[in-house]
């Protein structure tokens, strides 16, 4: 009985063998890589858990965004060079875009030298290495600013040198206060836009939300600071001298060379891409929109701001998320140049020091994963909202 | 008050040997400053003589703006770089900047550059000291490969190009046996010479591989092998059985989520403890199969791309002639399929190439690594700019090649529809 239904001849039985052997071959592989490891780490008396992530880490970390020292845990290692991955991402990102945009649009400048400068930008940063673009950033440019006695001064409140960027550091009082303002303009923001479009929608009334929108987000803070106590103080950075030849600065915020470097690099690298993004997107808007557009009156700025762009911007979007997520991903190249980036501190100090691969890599990647899947899950909400609205 | 009048056919005569006067004034004072550092209108206040160029520069453009003039060069002109203030502006600055950028560059580059000589001494010039690269020539192409068994190297290089050559040259009946020779034959032929061990060639272990022809090696092969296997997930994604397809989809997305420099970590820290104590597989292979998967996952990305622009018509038509699965995609969709996504397929092996430096984590040196070697030996220290210019412009020329042939690929392969 049980061979008659096992007929080959039935399409769900022979849809079964294929998926049966690649399961049961990956199956396969998996085990004997489990045992393997198994073995592996008895033989040297390790046993797999996260039971370390709560132990002392005892080493430094040159740059750290929350409070850390050697006493500190290596869990908390980890959230240090999460945090610092993150920074430099978002810097990255956000220089990205602005460039990228820029380039995007000089390429298809009518004026012949800024689009071919565009161009030959594009073509060269496109195809250079990342991680050698990287090293000449770390090793050769920045490598030949001067020392801290006379390094290189804005007005005197900033000062650029060998050892890093000084910037002033910001001394908020009330700060909370004034965190609150801001969220409580965004709040206003959203209703005021909402209520915008409805009114355009409902009674074809123009209200200038975007004037509004500014205004408030200046305005609201503003009060805070007139009203509510809120102030704000630099402490800048001043030239001191530690032995009669060293000399450093003393106060401020230092930006050590491996963060500009990494940003710089990144965001020119990401830069070539997203502006061949925003020329596709801008190319990809048919002549007839634009021509339509232009001939029921609207002017050049309206044609650009209502018509073309929320076009171009839905072929924009989806290639320009992978760029973010490449970029996150490439900051792992810190690793090269020593910025204490998770793969340097987790992947690198903390694994030298535990010798706990399987977990601390397997943590790294699943790290890396979420961050690209949170990227990805929130752009394609954004693109879900940008995308045609059929009505 | 209309002192000036706008610039206008009637005014042609005296207006555009003016504008052209003033152009060409602000462009020889900003030349003069670059190249020989003297400032024409030293004279003047500083901060005006700063300036002037570019307030000249512009009013000779607003002179010369002149609509249908009937003069073709002078149209073409102002139709390119000089449509409105704006442009102009942004043209004035654009040749300021070049013709500033020019000297230092040259001086740099060649005229205060070192070329002769055989060590750091040597170079006494303010430029670069290309006697480093020099020096260091063969190591950035051979990495640390014996010198007396580079030949073998060479060979196989030789190898390749000779027969990629000639099967450019021979008829279309013999081209499909060049094409098996190079994938199914040499690529194991030239790692065998390379390597030896066998037919009285010396024995070099791969850790002593490095340069150009360790990238060149490492790119070869892992675009031979990614390649199947992309289209084979890309294949497997798109299936129907459930299981094959979820497989696929949790394969590509795993790889593509991670770094690279994550995956070669893995590859040399964490692979080891999954195999039985005591195998050791050399660490060139395990770097070829981490970056072969990686960038697997990528081209099976492209490849789907690919497979799901083609109508379905395709398939139904391969069906009704009653092919099956694999002879229909064989012999019907990947062909098509392949050729739609030629550009994207292009750039995943770019990003293949450019991704090759990163095998310095696990201490291969390619050129990048070589050149990083090279400059913290104790007697070339402070030679990182050149070094790293010199390995750019490799890569650059490398890459931009690619790039190029695949875009004349794209054109000559386009079927007109």
């Amino acid at each position: 009985m049980i061979f008659k239904k096992f007929n080959i001849e039935n399409k769900k039985t022979r849809d079964l063998i294929p998926q049966a052997i690649t399961v049961l071959a990956l199956l396969s592989v998996i085990i004997y890589f489990a045992t393997n490891a198994q073995i592996n780490m008895g033989n040297r008396g390790i046993s797999f858990g996260f039971g370390f992530l709560n132990q002392e880490a005892s080493f430094d970390i040159t740059f750290s965004m929350i409070e850390y020292d050697g006493s500190h845990s290596y869990g908390r290692a980890f959230l240090v060079g999460l945090l610092n991955t993150i920074l430099v991402s978002a810097i990255g990102i956000f220089f990205a875009t602005i460039m990228g945009v820029i380039v995007g649009i000089s390429r298809l400048s009518d004026n012949y030298l800024i689009a071919k400068v565009a161009e030959w930008y594009v073509e060269i940063f496109r195809n250079i290495p990342l991680i050698l673009q990287i090293f000449f950033w770390y090793f050769a440019a920045l490598r030949a600013l001067p020392l801290p006695e006379n390094g290189i001064s804005f007005y005197d409140i900033s000062f650029l040198t060998i050892k890093g960027w000084y910037v002033p550091k910001f001394i908020w009082t009330n700060f909370n206060v004034f965190l609150l303002s801001v969220i409580a303009a965004l709040i206003a923001i959203y209703f005021i836009n909402f209520y915008a479009t409805k009114q355009r929608e409902q009674f074809g009334k123009q209200i200038p939300s975007t004037t509004i929108s500014i205004a408030t987000l200046i305005l609201i803070p503003l009060i805070t600071f007139l009203f509510l106590g809120v102030s704000l103080t630099f402490e800048y950075p001043v030239l001191k001298q530690l032995s009669p030849t060293v000399f450093t600065y003393a106060g401020g915020v230092s930006i050590i060379p491996e963060l500009i470097a990494l940003a710089l690099a990144l965001s020119m690298y990401t830069a070539t891409f997203i502006a061949e993004n925003v020329r596709a997107g801008i190319l990809g808007v048919s002549k007839g929109q634009k021509e339509a557009a232009a001939s029921i009156g609207l002017n050049k700025n309206q044609i650009l701001k209502l018509v073309v762009m929320p076009q171009a911007l839905r072929i924009i979007i989806p290639p320009t998320t992978n760029q973010y997520l490449n970029l996150t991903k490439n900051s792992s190249l810190a690793a090269a140049i020593a910025y204490p980036d998770i793969v340097l501190v987790f992947a690198g100090t903390a694994l030298m020091q535990t010798g706990r691969a399987i977990e601390i890599i397997s943590i790294t990647m699943l790290t890396y994963l979420t961050l690209s899947i949170s990227i990805s899950i929130f752009m394609n909400w954004y693109n879900k909202k940008m995308a045609i609205k059929e009505k | 008050m209309n002192l000036i009048a706008k610039p206008s056919k009637e005014n042609f005569k005296t207006y555009v040997p003016i504008g052209l006067f003033l152009i060409s004034l602000s462009i020889l004072d900003v030349f003069v400053n670059a190249f020989f550092n003297f400032n024409l209108m030293a004279f003047l206040p500083s901060q005006l003589s700063y300036f002037l160029p570019l307030i000249l520069g512009f009013i000779g453009f607003y002179l010369i703006r002149i609509e249908f003039s009937g003069v073709h060069s002078l149209d073409i002109l102002n139709k390119n770089i000089n449509s409105n203030n704006f442009n102009a502006l942004l043209t004035l600055l654009t040749i300021f900047i070049i013709i500033k950028s020019i000297p230092p560059m040259l001086d740099w580059f060649i005229l205060e550059a070192n070329f002769i000589g055989n060590s750091k001494d040597d170079c006494t010039g303010d430029g670069a000291c290309w006697v480093f690269i020099k020096v260091w020539f063969n190591r950035f192409m051979y990495g640390l490969y014996p010198d007396a068994e580079q030949w073998r190297i060479n060979t196989a290089f030789l190898i390749l190009f000779a027969v990629v050559g000639v099967s450019f040259f021979v008829s279309e009946k013999f081209k499909k046996y060049f094409v098996l020779f190079l994938v199914f034959v040499f690529p194991f032929l030239g790692i065998k010479l390379i390597s030896g061990g066998s037919f009285g060639l010396e024995y070099v272990e791969s850790a002593a591989w490095g340069g150009l022809s360790l990238t060149f090696i490492i790119s070869a092969f892992a675009i031979l092998f990614c390649f199947p296997i992309g289209v084979i997930l890309a294949l497997g994604r798109r299936s129907s059985l459930p299981a094959i397809k979820y497989i696929s989809i949790g394969f590509i997305e795993l790889w593509r989520g991670v770094p690279l420099i994550t995956v070669l970590f893995m590859s040399a820290v964490m692979f080891p403890m999954f195999l039985p104590d005591g195998t050791f597989i050399d660490k060139l292979i395990r770097v070829l199969i981490a970056i072969t998967l990686f960038e697997a996952a990528y081209m099976a990305e492209v490849v789907r791309g690919g497979l799901q622009a083609l109508p379905k018509g395709q398939y139904e038509a391969a069906k009704s002639l009653g092919m099956g699965y694999w002879r229909m995609n064989a012999l019907i969709i990947l062909p098509q399929a392949l050729k739609l996504v030629i550009p994207g397929i292009a750039n995943t092996l770019l990003a293949l190439v450019k991704d090759t430096p990163l095998i310095f984590v696990v201490g291969l040196m390619e050129l990048a690594g070589m050149i990083g070697l090279a400059k913290t030996n104790p007697k070339w220290l402070g030679m990182a700019m050149e070094g790293y210019v010199f390995a750019g412009l490799v890569f650059w020329i490398i890459c931009y090649a690619m790039s190029r042939y695949s875009q004349n690929l794209e054109k000559k392969l386009s079927t007109e529809r």
